[in-house]
């Protein structure tokens, strides 16, 4: 079987042959397009504490974008920000070629934004199956009168939605949990189904806040692979918040350093390791 | 004895059953599957056209006649579909375990020369990938699901979809050519190999022909009267004998429906949400529904606790009263009556057992008191006896005639012989293997010129139930120094059945009596001392607690009490026992991975204790060596207690020792 397979890139001159090669052997190249997401010169205040200086960076359709960061360099901060929990004082931020206004985090969320967080945020009594269902509540149309009666057009509205998050149930490989409330699920587990609620919602950009925060080493390869699918599978674009490095590096396109508020580095994985900047906030600067 | 099936009948292979029941039972289920959450199903003409359309394109891609295809994953329609489509081109499917890792992998598919794999997911593309320098065969990879492959070279890579699109838009030209191809097969044609797992040594492919597989189907499915109507869950390994059997043979030949479960997690809801009439499972699975059962039972409230009570007591009475042979009364049969509406009706729903005509087990000795509870609450559990080369069934447990003891009579068409001198079973069947793959040597070593094969155990025909009793492996069974047989596992086996024995080493071979060394079960003593307000600081102390010796003593008389009762193996009453004041150790050497005793590193290691055992004292001292997790030594260090022990008078005609 070695044999029949050409070793694509030293075959490919140029591009255009490469992408041709690419295509002759069924290979979907991902497709990282046109900024969805422009942050200009964002400065958050609480009080007289700047968390947010005079931050920009932009997000591409299809990529995996990430934000990290020392504690306390507003990382979190800027998720909610973009999220619209929090609105800044200063700046702005334009989203699918449009300036956003003054928007409610509901609103938000229908335009297409779905977040998971970072202290966990389920429904803790109700099932697997009943917390990412709530995902799909800003995708109902039928008012609660008819979804109260679950006939005619409510209930089929509902089957559809249904089969929906029995496709994420199987994505996220959760059938085993699926009628299990989650407040009795392990940690890592519960992780999942908070992505499964986020995905639910069908988000055109999806925000992680710490998604392998607290998992051992095994569930932080599983929800590695299960981020990198998202966005293979659904073309779904990423934005991360993540403090463990290594697993940044690994799956990331472009990474934004935040450190006490300030962007200091902005770029690839490997651009941002060879940051001056980067290195000193990660790890000091000797004063010598 | 071996067996042909008659071509004319059409029905002499898989593909040529598959078209007959695509026929004769076109919209009767075939297969379920459990995908999104909802059960889907296909009826025999849905998969007849599926299987087509699947070797069609195989034959486009150019899978040949001879050549060998893998399929690789966990129990799914569509893999099962595969094989047929294999034979219908003239290859052979070879399952794989799927859980192997690429290592293993390898060797197996390299040994059949594999030229084609159909396999599930992701997960079975990457481990084929990362040694295909080591397969030379290798031509075509097909996969099941799609998810995480979209960027895969897809030079040899084709969906399952793909290959069947392909195959659908082939008819015309290779239409006639598969037709051609599945009349002109014949029973005697390779079906299947499977590669027995390999305990000792390399796995080696033992190949099996439609005669094989398709009379032995018949002939067991016919012994426990199968049929259409019948339903079967699909979730042991499908490399597995048994379930090529079950899912595959018995389901063409009866026409029954194979039920996948949705993944190995939730087999459990699935097996409830089924409620399969034919049922397998390894003794393991019994034991775990039933511990769960019990925990449930404790957490209940106290009328629940006294109904389960009362009841499953009734319930073993009355299996008790029928094995001595005696009709239960009219008031305890409306006990039962009310018991089956109070308690094990609704047990047998929660266990997704409600609906169970034939239920079996083997593979290991299954406890007395497991195998009573299922058949107490009116499960029809039965013994087999089988192996990878009869293509399963050697024996099997009629429905009236069930002893826990016993494996059954042999399958119509089994020829059983045991061997004077060894003791060891031997058997010749329709099912016979054809060969191990390209192992001559080894097809020799185990089957002689006339078709006779050797099981590798001992066991004899028990004279109450004339049934065939399996005793032990045939290389452990020795003599005692009177000359009466010495089976260390059976007897070992019937005091681990006690919850408090974890472990015994039973010695005895070339000596006058037998003893015992063993090892609590920390869980259960300690339970029990919490209880009794036993305060103990570890398994030392417990271990040689004056209460706990008690206990195991008169655990170890009773098992003395029901083997004097035993025609063969009354020599093999335990006279001194003592318990180990460490537990044994896989770290240690002293147990496999997999919990078996490494009897002679046993006998090596504590000759001390052996020499004290024999020499009549009645202690001793010991200092053993222990390796903790981490890698050091150290040494537990201790005087032990020996105990002599009750015996009862021998059934059996051995002469008395002197």
């Amino acid at each position: 079987m070695s044999t029949h397979s050409p070793h694509i890139a030293e075959v490919a001159e140029s591009d255009l042959e490469y992408a041709h090669e690419e295509v002759d052997h069924g290979i979907a190249p991902r497709h990282v397009g046109e900024v969805i997401m422009d942050i200009r010169n964002i400065t958050l205040r609480f009080g007289g504490v700047i968390a947010i200086r005079d931050v920009s960076f932009d997000i591409r359709e299809g990529e995996i974008r990430a934000i990290i960061g020392p504690n306390g360099a507003g990382k979190s901060s800027m998720l909610n920000v973009i999220n619209g929990f929090y609105h800044p004082q200063e700046g702005e931020i334009w989203f699918q070629g449009a300036k956003r206004g003054s928007l409610k985090p509901h609103q938000i969320a229908k335009q297409g934004i779905a977040r998971t967080f970072q202290n966990i945020a389920l429904f803790s009594g109700m099932s697997t199956l009943d917390n990412i269902m709530t995902g799909r509540l800003t995708r109902m149309n039928k008012n609660m009168l008819w979804q109260a009666l679950w006939s005619g057009p409510a209930e089929r509205e509902e089957i559809e939605h249904r089969e929906l998050v029995e496709k994420i149930i199987d994505f996220l490989e959760i059938q085993a949990i699926r009628k299990t409330p989650v407040g009795r699920l392990p940690y890592g587990l519960q992780k999942r189904v908070e992505l499964g609620r986020a995905l639910a919602a069908e988000p055109t950009l999806l925000l992680l806040d710490e998604p392998m925060a607290g998992m051992n080493v095994e569930e932080k390869q599983d929800m590695c692979r299960f981020i990198l699918d998202v966005n293979d599978e659904f073309g779904t674009t990423i934005a991360l918040i993540e403090h463990d490095m290594s697993v940044v590096m690994d799956i990331a396109d472009r990474v934004v350093v935040l450190d006490y508020g300030s962007k200091i580095g902005d770029g690839t994985p490997d651009e941002v390791r060879a940051n001056q900047a980067v290195i000193d906030a990660y790890l000091g600067v000797s004063h010598d | 004895m071996t067996g042909q099936l008659d071509p004319a009948a059409g029905r002499d292979t898989f593909p040529k059953l598959l078209l007959a029941n695509a026929r004769e039972r076109a919209d009767l289920p075939a297969g379920r599957e459990k995908e999104y959450g909802i059960w889907q199903s296909w009826t025999w003409r849905e998969v007849a056209e599926e299987t087509r359309a699947l070797a069609l394109g195989l034959a486009k891609l150019g899978l040949a006649a001879g050549e060998s295809m893998a399929i690789i994953g966990s129990n799914r329609p569509r893999l099962y579909w595969s094989m047929v489509a294999a034979q219908m081109n003239g290859a052979v499917p070879v399952p794989v375990y799927q859980d192997a890792v690429a290592e293993e992998m390898q060797f197996v598919l390299d040994n059949a020369g594999v030229s084609f794999a159909v396999v599930e997911d992701q997960e079975q593309v990457d481990k084929i990938l990362s040694v295909q320098e080591r397969l030379p065969n290798l031509r075509q990879v097909i996969y099941c699901d799609p998810r995480g492959l979209r960027n895969y070279d897809h030079a040899t890579m084709h969906s399952y979809h793909e290959v069947q699109r392909i195959g659908r838009e082939a008819e015309a030209e290779l239409g006639s050519a598969i037709d051609a191809k599945i009349a002109a097969a014949t029973g005697t044609d390779t079906c299947v190999m499977l590669y027995t797992s390999g305990t000792t040594g390399r796995p080696k492919g033992v190949v099996l022909s439609h005669d094989n597989i398709i009379l032995t189907s018949r002939a067991s499915a016919e012994f426990d009267h199968l049929t259409e109507k019948d339903s079967i869950l699909a979730y042991l390994p499908m490399a597995w004998v048994g379930d090529f059997i079950f899912s595959m043979g018995q389901a063409y030949v009866s026409g029954f429906c194979v039920c996948c479960p949705e993944s190995a997690d939730t087999m459990m809801a699935d097996l409830r949400e089924i409620g399969p009439t034919y049922f397998f499972a390894p003794p393991s699975i019994f034991e775990r529904l039933l511990t769960t059962v019990t925990i449930r039972m404790e957490d209940a409230s106290a009328t629940k606790r006294w109904l389960f009570r009362t009841f499953m007591d009734h319930a073993r009475a009355m299996s008790e009263q029928r094995k001595r042979g005696e009709t239960p009364g009219p008031g305890a049969q409306l006990k039962y009556a009310l018991g089956d509406l109070l308690v094990y009706g609704p047990l047998k729903n929660t266990l997704g057992m409600s609906r169970i005509r034939v239920g079996y087990t083997a593979g290991e000795a299954i406890g007395p008191d497991l195998f009573t509870f299922y058949r107490s609450i009116g499960i029809n559990l039965k013994q087999l006896f089988g192996q990878t080369e009869a293509s399963v069934f050697i024996t099997q447990q009629p429905d009236d005639d069930v002893d826990p003891d016993c494996v059954g009579v042999p399958t119509p068409g089994v020829e059983i012989r045991i061997d004077e001198e060894s003791g060891e079973v031997f058997y010749r069947s329709p099912g016979v293997f054809q060969e191990y793959f390209k192992n001559p040597q080894a097809t020799a070593e185990t089957k002689d010129a006339e078709g006779w094969v050797a099981t590798g155990d001992a066991g004899f025909i028990d004279e109450r139930s004339g049934q065939l009793r399996i005793l032990d492996r045939a290389n452990d069974v020795g003599h005692l120094a009177d000359g009466a047989l010495f089976a260390p596992k059976y007897v070992e086996n019937k005091l681990k059945f006690f919850p408090n024995i974890l472990e015994a080493v039973v010695f005895g071979d070339g000596r006058e009596s037998c003893m015992a060394f063993i090892n609590i079960d920390l869980n259960a003593v300690g339970n029990w001392a919490e209880r009794n307000n036993i305060a103990f600081g570890g398994y030392q102390e417990l271990a040689a607690h004056p209460r706990v010796y008690q206990m195991i003593q008169d655990n170890i008389e009773a098992t003395n009490a029901s083997l004097a009762d035993d025609p063969m193996l009354s020599g093999c009453q335990i006279t001194r026992f003592l318990v180990l004041n460490k537990e044994l150790d896989a770290d240690d050497g002293e147990l496999t991975r997999t919990r078996k005793v490494r009897r002679r590193i046993v006998g090596e290691k504590y000759a001390t204790l052996i020499d004290a055992l024999y020499g009549g004292q009645d202690s001793v001292y010991a200092e053993i060596e222990v390796t903790y997790e981490d890698g050091r030594k150290g040494k537990i260090a201790g005087t032990l207690e020996i105990r002599d022990l009750k015996t009862f008078p021998r059934r059996d005609h051995a002469p008395k020792a002197a």
